[in-house]
């Protein structure tokens, strides 16, 4: 699959996201439209996975740290046929498995329950260590949000995951510069990310993470064998494909009123043209 | 089946653990250690010498022990985490809800050194808050073995179990109480000692004192019956029902605080099913003094006579 095709994907996630948002009355759209490339590019490109057999034990894994993103993951799991389609029109009704945060015993495709943010290096770090000590060629994938690197629990994974060798473990940081309320630079600024992370014995790699060819490359490389665990900073923008919420803290969990519905799909159709 | 009751030999059930992580971790490779520094308090220098791989350190840092654990469990490994139990379930309580109870994994938390064991150490280093927190979290069974051979038990039954548990293990020696053919099964409650005029209920370190106080109480001419109820949740509906309706009174005993260990956990059973007078000893709710565990469970009235004289007062409230 090349990058236009995964390009068009994206936008259809983006399209399927903001209209759950819009009938859900809730949902966290800015960080979904930020997020929405790499995890596109992860299950359409990069990882091995089957969605007839999710839980096949050479599968690839996933952890969606930033939990509260769950819209933008059940989308693409139903693009990729683990969930169906339809079933995105249940998100947060009474019952439904398609709640705030993912639930990996209810949703195929999910890994593990993420939420309280933090949560999900560690995991990978165990992830990443189980393929190790079974000599298994699968990848683990954590992606975090930029304001949850202010959890301590990501700065312990980090160190024992340097600490164990664990190339096969690769870190997407979601930097889409914004948290719940108010500016990363505005609150407990962590940025640059890059020194940090290379102080602490890891890879790191920057990119533009709206862009599938530098998605698609730094995901790529097979480093096993290098001995480090790699980071992908992704410089993104939280609200991303539509403009006025494009860069907007407004925009963490504010629902769109009816125009403003309107006028983000007429953009998000525009661009799929 | 029980043991002839005798209390000049006494065990650290540590040693128990450790042995049969061992014998266990050589028939299935899939067994691994985690732990936070603690390879000596955690007793894992011998499973390290034989498995340096699979033991897993990842320094001092608690959450991501938990998480590491969890993740590991998601790679098909059989993880028993090993730390202090007041950092373990203090610490990463929020690891422990999220990522193995919620996502139920098939995570061992091993509590060391839990209750009063560090009693020197002072209040930081108690663990008697872990039965309260983590009974409040569903698929997660609590459990709290008496001596040795119902702690070999209890790891050879984690090992087996598909899913997270934990298991609160102590530092301070015990006496033996059951024969080495001794099984455990979750849940279910052990009669150590048949009585008809109430009952005593203990787990972990309180067990052989419930068990002298007995032998106080039949000289005195009680007859109480001891159950051992090593699993605190799912508790064993069943034994507390039964003991109640045929004794007609209930006293229990646990290292931990007053306030959602055992004793509410039994309690919440009597007050449902069979409400009969109870009395509970514990923590009373406060950060207990300097003094070793043995110690401090003498002061807050859990020696074998102070138990005695308790149950005495109890059996003047049944009608």
């Amino acid at each position: 699959m090349d990058s236009r095709d995964l390009r068009i994907i994206a936008n259809r996630v983006r399209q399927r996201d903001l209209q759950a948002v819009f009938e859900a009355g809730a949902g966290h759209i800015g960080g979904e439209l930020s997020v929405t490339d790499l995890l596109t590019a992860l299950y359409f490109k990069i990882m091995s996975v089957d969605p007839a057999a999710p839980l096949d034990p050479d599968r690839d894994r996933l952890v969606l740290s930033k939990g509260h993103t769950a819209l933008a993951l059940y989308v693409v799991l139903a693009e990729r046929g683990f969930i169906p389609k339809d079933e995105i029109s249940t998100f947060l009704k009474p019952h439904s498995r398609l709640n705030g945060h993912p639930n990996r015993t209810k949703v195929p495709g999910v890994e593990t329950n993420t939420g309280p943010l933090g949560h999900g290096l560690p995991i990978g770090v165990g992830m990443a260590k189980a393929a190790k000590l079974n000599n298994a060629s699968w990848r683990t994938f954590v992606i975090t949000g930029d304001g949850e690197m202010q959890e301590g629990s990501n700065w312990e994974a980090i160190m024992s995951a340097a600490q164990f060798k664990l190339d096969n473990l690769t870190l997407i940081i979601d930097h889409n510069r914004l948290q719940q309320g108010a500016r990363l630079a505005d609150t407990n600024d962590i940025a640059p990310l890059r020194p940090k992370l290379e102080a602490f014995g890891w890879d790191v790699e920057e990119i533009d993470g709206h862009d599938m060819d530098e998605i698609c490359s730094a995901l790529a490389d097979d480093r096993v064998g290098l001995g480090k665990p790699k980071c992908i900073v992704a410089h993104t923008n939280k609200g991303h494909g539509v403009s006025f919420m494009s860069d907007n803290v407004a925009w963490h969990h504010k629902v769109p009123n009816e125009e403003q519905y309107k006028q983000a799909m007429i953009e998000l159709e525009e661009a799929a043209l | 089946m029980n043991a002839p009751f005798e209390t000049s030999k006494l065990h650290d059930c540590r040693d128990a653990f450790v042995a049969t992580l061992e014998r266990l971790g050589t028939a299935n490779e899939d067994i691994v250690a985690v732990c936070n520094d603690s390879v000596g308090s955690s007793k894992l220098a011998g499973f390290r010498d034989k498995f340096p791989e699979r033991l897993i350190n990842v320094g001092i840092a608690e959450q991501n022990m938990v998480g590491v654990g969890a993740g590991l469990a998601n790679g098909g490994k059989i993880p028993f985490v090993c730390a202090a139990s007041p950092f373990l379930t203090g610490r990463a309580l929020e690891q422990i809800k999220a990522d193995v109870a919620y996502s139920e994994t098939n995570v061992k938390l091993v509590g060391i050194s839990s209750g009063l064991a560090y009693g020197e150490l002072g209040a930081t280093h108690h663990s008697i808050e872990d039965f309260a927190w983590i009974r409040a979290l569903p698929n997660v069974p609590v459990i709290a073995p008496a001596d040795r051979v119902e702690t070999a038990a209890v790891i050879e039954w984690a090992a087996n179990f598909e899913g997270g548990c934990f298991l609160r293990l102590s530092r301070v020696g015990v006496p033996d109480l059951f024969l080495e053919d001794h099984n455990f099964d979750l849940g279910r409650a052990n009669v150590l000692r048949q009585g008809s005029d109430l009952t005593l209920i203990a787990n972990g370190t309180l067990t052989h004192r419930a068990m002298s106080a007995a032998e106080i109480l039949d000289a005195k001419g009680v007859s109480a019956r001891v159950l051992n109820m090593a699993t605190v949740r799912p508790i064993d509906t069943t034994a507390i029902t039964t003991a109640a309706k045929e004794t007609g009174a209930i006293l229990t005993c646990e290292e931990h605080t007053l306030f959602g260990g055992l004793g509410s956990a039994v309690a919440e059973v009597v007050v449902d099913a069979c409400p009969v007078p109870m009395k509970r000893l514990g923590v009373p709710g406060v950060f207990a003094p300097t003094g070793s565990a043995n110690f401090l469970l003498d002061e807050f009235g859990m020696s074998p006579d102070a138990i005695a004289d308790s149950a005495t007062a109890l059996l003047k409230r049944k009608g």
